[in-house]
This record gives structure tokens, C-alpha cells and sequence, in this order.
């Protein structure tokens, strides 16, 4: 029983989710009441993950579920995100006529299933947590019904995701079949040969991860899911799977099978210039800021998976750096998006930002700061985590993949520098509202001023990180 | 000692644009935040003053270093100053007050928001010359890319967009190969401090490469033939104050680069490329000079006259001798001076008439007199008249390189022949001739803001004309230690004796 208080923000989540949902039948209009009581219970649930002993390093349930300093930062960080997001998104889903009970209960679950793909340490949990967040995420999805782009995303994202799942679990029962054992631990022991079988098994889990992290060649859900989805669940879509599918990367590629580097190594540089490189081409072209970001997050997954691919802790390390880093960009991102509302319609367009910075001084600038992070340009934070990325990668002496990463900045600061352009040099448009709710405000506000002085003292992120033991 | 005086150089301007950021201000108060500007901009002016007279000029280690812990057992914010760069703070430090001071009658619209460019650009580009870190030294460098490009793409002329653009991705492409290199010596030696890295030294076998990657940013922002096509289309919309700081200072950062780093940590590849720079300056003296002869515009003429003077500057460097290096800091600190008060002389005209055409223009001289003498100044400045600043730069850039290739030197030379040309004939065309046009006749002499900027730009060109010592003495040990600590006359004579 001991074991169990470990798994405490697990179980508190999982009951929330029953008690909201019979607490959200019985009690009518009780939506907005529920949304607060979901916060309430993520800012309860981190409070339980921070208490956790740091130092811990401990298996539950026969060695399939990893309580670990990898676990409880990548927790941290999740249900962090969630608060913001839960935060600045709830004004959007009052406006946008979808706030139901469910919608927050879906959210949930879907936090719980991430939970689980973060602390598990065997193919089955893994895959049950997997399909726990993916479920919950196609109705996110397809939430605004009436919307045509809505459920069509809801589809789509449906229909490649289950195929994706497909693969994955065929590559599961692949490597079940040559080591025996479902435990990551376990495989490692059993598979000291290279057998093809294995590699299939790879290549197929590693498939499926690419696509839940939207990483080229499988990202082509990513751009209509991330624009037809309501706002607010393209934020989710932006910040929280990524953080769960990266874990399970980092456990997937550095526990059971980190003896087969040679096999997986290629794979996954191949999937990071790819995802740099398209993704910094591909957003050229937009004009929806959602569509946007869509591609735009794809590329930052290939730097994220440049990290990776060196095979080293000290890459892991910067990987793990990057993508705090990238939720906290994305956040105030969307915090913007969030705000260019006009007469209860939100604006997605780019060339709604038109002359921003005349009516809004404020708002551009924390846009300003943002895109040029996004971009990489120094001395925001954006640069800070290609920086870490890159020192990474070179003392692997993978120059290659250096040079083709920092090229693709160059690219991908056209776009970004597009959207200043709009932003700052066009002649204005119409002002939009300027009294936004308190949470949006401060998430802004906080996640800018992140990205501003965290040249100052670089350090606080970086030590917690080092501190996280990968094997 | 103990006090930080370079960082307070470093913050002081991004301290008053958090002020000037903070304080509401309708549009009667725009007026204050220009004073708030003007105050720390000078401020800070009178701080590197009093650094370079505190400054031991006989002295050959860097100076005022402060140290601290920034990216843990990785990178130091480590900032000092040499008898190189304190120069280059002085210019920096000179020339921006003169910038703020400008703005009254160039910038029309969202005066604060430009104020506050211009201080944090003043951060970076101070930061630029005393860090002797290479990543802080990187941090800095592509930091100012950011109010530049606001700079031009808010304020500027019709091709705002096109200019900005271009001016940022072309630096930013130049650039990136530099971080790559930065993060490969780090791994090469195990520090990015330049001082532990002048005297670890890199192995020759790496160097080739680290200096190519260096190469291509600074090349890119000196700008060098054939990566110069971002400066001419970046000054000609630029405003005013923009174009100053651009020509007078940003540019400067690669020559200081190239000195410093370029040279200092690569002395054997920089001998082994030293034809490739010869080149490459020899085709920007010649063929820049020649397009700027042919220009109508007055920006234009002047951008392109700019990469020729850099042109002296990257040959003189590389010369490798004392002149020629001692020359080409010279040089820079000239042409900091004269190009931005060439383009100061051509704002002046362009706020009253609205034109940088040439042919626009003519016989200025009647009813613009006090205009006529301080553009006469200026030109010669710019074409090197003995007794300007500009005659000392070429003269020893020139010396630097007769003594290493006689070929080299004469084409060179007739660079300055050219450049006399292109500014001689751009004064007759502008000052001399008929006045023709009837609005050219309603324009009004200088006001009494545009004689101070002006004037403070002609003391220094004559002064330091006739009288170089000051800044020769400053850079002298700093330079001589340079050539001794990496045997660069021991290598020249080698590869002479081959």
C-alpha cells in the first residue's frame, strides 16, 4: 500500500474526473463551476507532484510504472501548462458557445492519460495512457460541433491517429515477440543482438511517436487539426502532447533500446532536419496564424529531436530544456491569439494583426518579443534553447545536422519577421476589445516576461534539468 | 575598480528606455522622454570619457574586467576593455547623443517608441566591443538586429520592408555559421574566454574552417564584396539616425571582429586566406568606388562609398603590420565620424526638400553658405585630404600594404583617386551649378541644432587630422602586443622567405 502514495496525483485526477462528472449531471448550469473546479484540482494535483521526494527512484506495479526525477519535472511541467492553459483559454470557450461540462473532464482525462505515457516503464501502460489522452483529444477536437472545420479536424485527427496507433502497437507486439517482455527494463536485458524483427518493432513505435509529435513525415494532421480545432484546444494541442510523446521518446529510445543507438540514431536525424527544414518552408505561405504556429511547432519538434538524436544525456538534457522553453513561447503566443477579440469574434488571420502596435503598443510588443524568441534571435529565451540544442549536437560532432538546424532559422525567421512586419510596419485596422480577464492577462504577462529576462540568470532551468537522471 | 564601469556602460541606455518605456506620455510630453534620452545618452558619453582617461594606455593586458558566473561552468559575462575597443566605445558613446539630437526634425511619428531603439541598440553595440566572451560577444552582435530592423522598417523611406528584410536575414545568414564555430571551440579547448583562448591558442588544423565561419559574418556585416548588397538598399531607407548608426558603428563591428578574433585567435588561417582578403577588398575599393560614381542618389553614393572605405579597412587588417592595422582602426574611427556626418548633410537637405536626388539639386552654395563649408569639410574628410582624420586611416593602411605587396598597394591607391571623384564630383553637383529649381531656392540654411551636430563632427575629423597622437597612443600597445603574441611578423617573414 505504501506504493500508493506516490501515485496520489493519479488518483486524486481520476476521481476528480468521476466526481466532476457526476457532480456536472446532477447540478444544471454548473459548466463555468466545473471549468473552476478543474483548475482548482490541476493546481491541487502539482501541489501533490511537488511534494513528492525529489530524490525518489522508485518502480510501482512489477516495475511498470516509473516514478523518477524524469517523471515528476515532466509532470510538473504538464499540468503547469494545463493551468495556463485552463487559465486563458476560459473567456474563449464562454464566447465560443462551447463551454460544456464535458469539455473540462475531457481535458482531464486526457492530463491523467499523459500522466501515465510519462511514468510508464512497459509497452502496455504505455499504450494505455497513450489511447487515454488520444480519445479524449478527438472529441477536444471535433468539440465545436457546428463548425464544419471543427469536426472535420475532430475526423481527421481521428481517423490518422488510430492509424498511427495501429502502427505502433504492431511494432509493440513486434518487439514483445523477439525479447519476450513487455518492461522496458526487461528488453533491455533480453535484446543484446540486433535482430531485424527488433528494428521493425523500432521503426514501428517510432512511427507512431513522430506522429504525435507531429514530426515530418507525419505531421500532416497537425496544420487542419491545429486550425479547425476552438482555439483553445489548439493550445492544448500545441503544449501538452508534445510534452508526453517526448517523454515517452526519451524512455522508449534511452532505456530499453539505448544499446541500438546505430539503428534508431538515423531515424531520428532524419526526422529532425526533415521536421526543421519543411516545417520553416511550409509556414511561408500562411495566412492563418493558427495554421502557422501549426508548422511552425513542427519545426520546433526537430530541434527538440535534434537533442535527441545525439544520444547522450547531455542531449536529452537540452531536449528537455527546449521544449520548456517552447511551451512557455507557445503559451504567450496563444495568450495573444487569445486577445484579438472584436465584438465576441476572435480574429485568426494574419493580416487581421495589421497595424497592431498603433491601437495596441502593449499586446505588439509582448508579440514582438515572442516571435523574435520563437525565431532564435538573442538574447530571448528562444535563442537560449537552440543554443543549448546546438551545443549539444556539436560536441557530438554532428555538424551536418547543426549547420542544416541553424539554416533553417534563417528560414524560419522569414516568416516570423513577416508577422512583425504586419504587425508593426502596416497601416492600422480596427482596435480590438482591450479588457481581457485577469488569467489571460497574467499568463501573458508572466510567460513575456520569461522570455525577456531569462538571459539574466539561465541557470534555474537548466540545473533542475541536470539534476534528472536518464538511466 | 571596483566600480562596474563598463557594465553601467552596458545598462545605462537600456535603463533609460525602461524609463522612457514606463512613463505615460501624451504628445506634449514627447518633448521629455527626447531630454530623458539626450541626459543618459550623454551620461554615458562623459562615463566613457572618463573611462579612457582613467584608461592605462602602456599597458598591454585588457583592462576594467569584470567577471561573473552567467551560464554555469559554461560561459562568464566577461567584459574588458583594450586600447582597441576603448575607441570604439568612445565612437559609439559620441555618436548616439548626436543620433537623439537629430530626431527632432527626421522623425515625425512615434518618437518614443525610436528613442527607445536607439538606447537598447546603444547596449548591444557597446556590449559588442568590450565583451571578451565569444558567446556574449555572439549574444550582442545579433541582438542588435532587432531595434535595427525596427528602425528601418518603421521609420523608413518607400522600400522599408524590402530593406529590412534583407538587411536582417542577410546578417542572420551570415551569422549563424559564427555560433557553429563558437560552440566548436568550446569543444576544441574547453572555454569561450577570449583572454584563456589568446593564450591556449587553437590548433592549426582546426583553424581553417573556425575562420571561414567567422569569415562569413563579419564579411557579411562590413559589408565585403560581393555580401554588400544589403547596405546600400538598408542606408537608402533607413532614417537619418538610422543610416548614422549603421555606417558609423554597426559596420565597425565586423572590422573589430576581424581584428579581434579573426586575427587574434586564427593567426595562421588569417595568413593562409590573407589573398582571399586582398581580393575581395581590392574588388570593393575598384568596382564599389566606380558604381558609387555612377549614383544618383545621394544615400546610395554615400553607402557605396562606405563599402569602399571598408574595403581599406579589410585590406589593412590583414596586411598584417603595424601601420596596417594601427591604419585601419584609424581608419574606422574616421569613417565612423565622416560617413555619419555625410549622411547628417544629407538628412539636412532631404527633411527640405524631400529628395536624395542628385540632379535635384545645385547651387546650394548661394543660399546655403554655413551648409557649403561643413559638406566641403566632410568631402574632404571622406576622399582623405591630408589634415582630416581620413588622410591618417588610408595613408597608413597604404604604408601596411606597400610593404607587403607592392601590386596590392598601387591598385589600392587608385581607389583613392577614385573616391576623390565620386565625392568631388558629388560636392560640384550638389554646392556648385545654377539654381535652377524654384523650391531649391526656398530652402533655408542650417538651424542651430543642425549646426551643433555638424559642427561637433568637423572638430573631431580636424583635430584628430592634424593631430593623431591620442588615438595612435591608445591603440599602439594594444596592437603591437596583437602582432608579438601571435608571431604574426615571424609567420609574415616565413612566408616572405618562401
Amino acid at each position: 500500500m505504501e506504493n500508493l502514495q506516490l501515485i496520489i496525483p493519479e488518483l486524486f485526477i481520476s476521481i476528480m474526473i468521476m466526481f466532476l462528472l457526476i457532480f456536472g449531471v446532477f447540478k444544471k448550469n454548473s459548466s463555468q463551476l466545473v471549468y473552476n473546479l478543474t483548475t482548482v484540482s490541476l493546481v491541487a494535483a502539482l501541489a501533490f507532484i511537488i511534494n513528492l521526494d525529489a530524490q525518489i527512484q522508485s518502480s510501482l506495479f512489477n516495475n511498470s510504472y516509473n516514478i523518477d526525477g524524469l517523471a515528476k519535472f515532466m509532470k510538473i511541467l504538464l499540468i503547469l501548462s494545463g493551468i495556463f492553459v485552463m487559465l486563458s483559454s476560459s473567456k474563449y470557450i464562454q464566447i465560443s458557445k462551447i463551454s460544456k461540462i464535458e469539455y473540462p473532464i475531457l481535458i482531464l482525462c486526457s492530463i491523467l492519460g499523459m500522466m501515465v505515457m510519462i511514468s510508464s516503464n512497459d509497452l502496455i501502460v504505455f499504450y494505455m495512457g497513450l489511447e487515454l489522452q488520444s480519445l479524449a483529444l478527438y472529441v477536444l477536437a471535433s468539440f465545436n460541433r457546428d463548425n464544419l472545420l471543427s469536426t472535420e479536424s475532430g475526423l481527421k485527427y481521428f481517423v490518422l491517429s488510430a492509424l498511427s496507433s495501429g502502427l505502433l502497437l504492431y511494432g509493440c507486439s513486434l518487439i514483445y515477440g523477439f525479447s519476450e517482455t513487455t518492461n522496458f527494463n526487461q528488453i533491455m536485458v533480453n535484446t543484446k543482438e540486433i535482430e531485424y524483427g527488433l528494428t521493425f518493432g523500432i521503426v514501428f513505435i517510432l512511427v507512431g511517436l513522430a506522429f504525435k509529435i507531429s514530426a515530418v513525415p507525419f505531421h500532416m494532421w497537425a496544420p487542419d487539426v491545429y486550425q479547425g480545432s476552438p482555439t483553445s484546444v489548439t493550445v492544448f494541442f500545441a503544449l501538452l502532447p508534445k510534452i508526453a510523446a517526448l517523454t515517452v521518446f526519451i524512455r522508449f529510445l534511452y532505456i530499453p533500446f539505448y544499446e541500438l543507438g546505430d539503428q534508431w540514431q538515423m531515424i531520428i536525424i532524419f526526422l529532425s532536419i526533415a521536421s526543421m527544414v519543411f516545417g520553416a518552408v511550409a509556414a511561408i505561405g500562411q495566412k492563418n496564424l493558427k495554421r502557422l504556429i501549426a508548422y511552425s511547432s513542427i519545426s520546433h519538434m526537430g530541434y527538440a529531436l535534434a537533442g535527441l538524436s545525439t544520444g547522450t544525456t547531455q542531449g536529452v538534457q537540452s531536449s528537455i530544456t527546449y521544449i520548456t522553453i517552447y511551451l512557455v513561447m507557445n503559451l504567450a503566443f496563444f495568450s495573444c491569439l487569445f486577445m484579438l477579440k472584436r465584438n465576441d469574434e476572435y480574429y485568426e488571420n494574419i493580416d487581421d494583426l495589421s497595424g497592431l502596435s498603433k491601437n495596441h503598443p502593449l499586446l505588439s510588443l509582448s508579440l514582438l518579443v515572442v516571435l523574435f524568441s520563437l525565431a532564435g534571435i538573442p538574447p530571448l529565451a528562444g535563442f537560449f534553447a537552440k543554443f543549448y540544442i546546438f551545443v549539444a549536437v556539436i560536441n557530438e560532432k554532428m555538424y551536418f545536422l547543426a549547420i542544416v538546424g541553424l539554416l533553417a532559422t534563417v528560414i524560419a525567421a522569414f516568416y516570423y519577421l513577416r508577422i512583425i512586419k504586419i504587425i508593426y510596419f502596416d497601416p492600422e485596422k480596427e482596435k480590438f476589445e482591450s479588457k481581457h480577464n485577469l488569467g489571460l492577462k497574467f499568463t501573458l504577462v508572466a510567460s513575456t516576461f520569461f522570455i525577456l529576462a531569462y538571459f539574466i540568470y539561465p541557470n534555474g532551468i537548466v540545473d533542475i534539468i541536470s539534476q534528472i537522471n536518464i538511466n | 575598480m571596483n566600480f562596474p564601469i563598463l557594465s553601467s556602460l552596458i545598462l545605462l541606455p537600456t535603463i533609460g528606455a525602461l524609463f522612457i518605456f514606463f512613463v505615460r506620455s501624451s504628445n506634449s510630453q514627447y518633448q521629455s522622454s527626447k531630454y530623458v534620452a539626450l541626459f543618459i545618452t550623454l551620461a554615458n558619453f562623459f562615463l566613457s570619457l572618463y573611462l579612457w582617461i582613467v584608461f592605462d594606455k602602456s599597458i598591454v593586458d585588457f583592462q576594467f574586467v569584470e567577471e561573473r558566473e552567467w551560464i554555469s561552468g559554461f560561459v562568464n559575462y566577461k567584459v574588458g576593455v583594450d586600447g582597441i575597443s576603448i575607441l570604439f566605445i568612445l565612437l559609439t558613446t559620441f555618436i548616439t547623443p548626436i543620433c537623439v539630437i537629430t530626431v527632432n526634425a527626421t522623425i515625425k511619428n512615434r518618437l518614443k517608441d525610436f528613442l527607445i531603439a536607439i538606447l537598447i541598440l546603444e547596449t548591444f553595440m557597446i556590449g559588442v566591443f568590450c565583451s571578451l566572451d565569444l558567446v556574449v560577444f555572439y549574444l550582442f552582435f545579433e541582438a542588435g538586429l532587432i531595434p535595427m530592423f525596427l528602425i528601418i522598417g518603421i521609420w523608413g523611406g518607400e522600400r522599408r520592408v524590402y530593406s529590412a528584410f534583407k538587411f536582417f536575414l542577410y546578417t542572420l545568414l551570415g551569422s549563424v555559421l559564427m555560433l557553429v564555430a563558437i560552440i566548436s571551440i568550446y569543444w576544441i579547448t574547453g572555454t569561450t574566454d577570449v583572454i584563456k583562448l589568446y593564450e591556449l591558442g587553437i590548433d592549426a588544423k582546426y583553424q581553417n574552417l573556425l575562420w571561414l565561419a567567422f569569415f562569413s559574418s563579419f564579411a557579411v556585416k562590413t559589408p565585403m564584396w560581393p555580401v554588400h548588397t544589403w547596405l546600400p538598399d538598408a542606408h537608402v531607407e533607413a532614417p537619418t539616425a538610422g543610416s548614422v548608426l549603421l555606417a558609423a558603428i554597426l559596420l565597425k563591428m565586423a572590422g573589430y571582429g576581424f581584428i579581434r578574433f579573426s586575427l587574434g585567435l586564427f593567426p595562421d588561417a588569417s595568413l593562409y586566406f590573407v589573398p582571399l582578403v586582398y581580393t575581395l577588398s581590392l574588388i570593393a575599393i575598384i568596382y564599389t568606388s566606380l558604381v558609387a560614381l555612377m549614383q544618383e542618389d545621394m544615400k546610395k553614393l554615400i553607402a557605396y562609398s562606405s563599402v569602399a572605405h571598408m574595403g581599406f579597412v579589410t585590406l589593412g587588417i590583414f596586411t598584417m603590420t603595424q601601420q596596417g592595422i594601427e591604419g585601419s582602426i584609424f581608419q574606422m574611427i574616421s569613417h565612423g565620424l565622416v560617413s555619419a556626418a555625410l549622411f547628417l548633410c544629407v538628412g539636412v537637405v532631404y527633411d527640405r526638400l524631400h529628395t536624395r536626388l542628385i540632379n535635384r539639386y545645385g547651387g546650394l552654395v548661394s543660399i546655403m553658405p554655413k551648409y557649403a563649408i561643413v559638406f566641403m569639410v566632410f568631402t574632404l574628410g571622406a576622399l582623405g585630404l591630408p589634415g582630416t582624420s581620413g588622410f591618417i586611416g588610408e595613408f597608413l593602411v597604404l604604408m601596411g600594404a606597400f610593404k607587403k605587396n607592392i601590386l596590392v598597394a598601387t591598385i589600392a591607391s587608385l581607389g583613392v583617386i577614385l573616391g576623390a571623384a565620386y565625392m568631388l564630383w558629388l560636392y560640384k553637383r550638389i554646392i556648385f551649378g545654377k539654381l535652377i529649381n524654384e523650391d531649391v531656392k526656398k530652402m533655408v540654411d542650417l538651424k542651430r541644432f543642425e549646426i551643433v551636430t555638424l559642427w561637433l563632427l568637423v572638430l573631431p575629423i580636424i583635430f584628430f587630422g592634424f593631430y593623431p597622437e591620442p588615438l595612435i597612443n591608445s591603440i599602439e600597445v594594444s596592437v603591437a602586443n596583437m602582432i608579438d603574441m601571435n608571431d604574426l611578423d615571424k609567420i609574415n617573414k616565413l612566408a616572405l622567405g618562401d
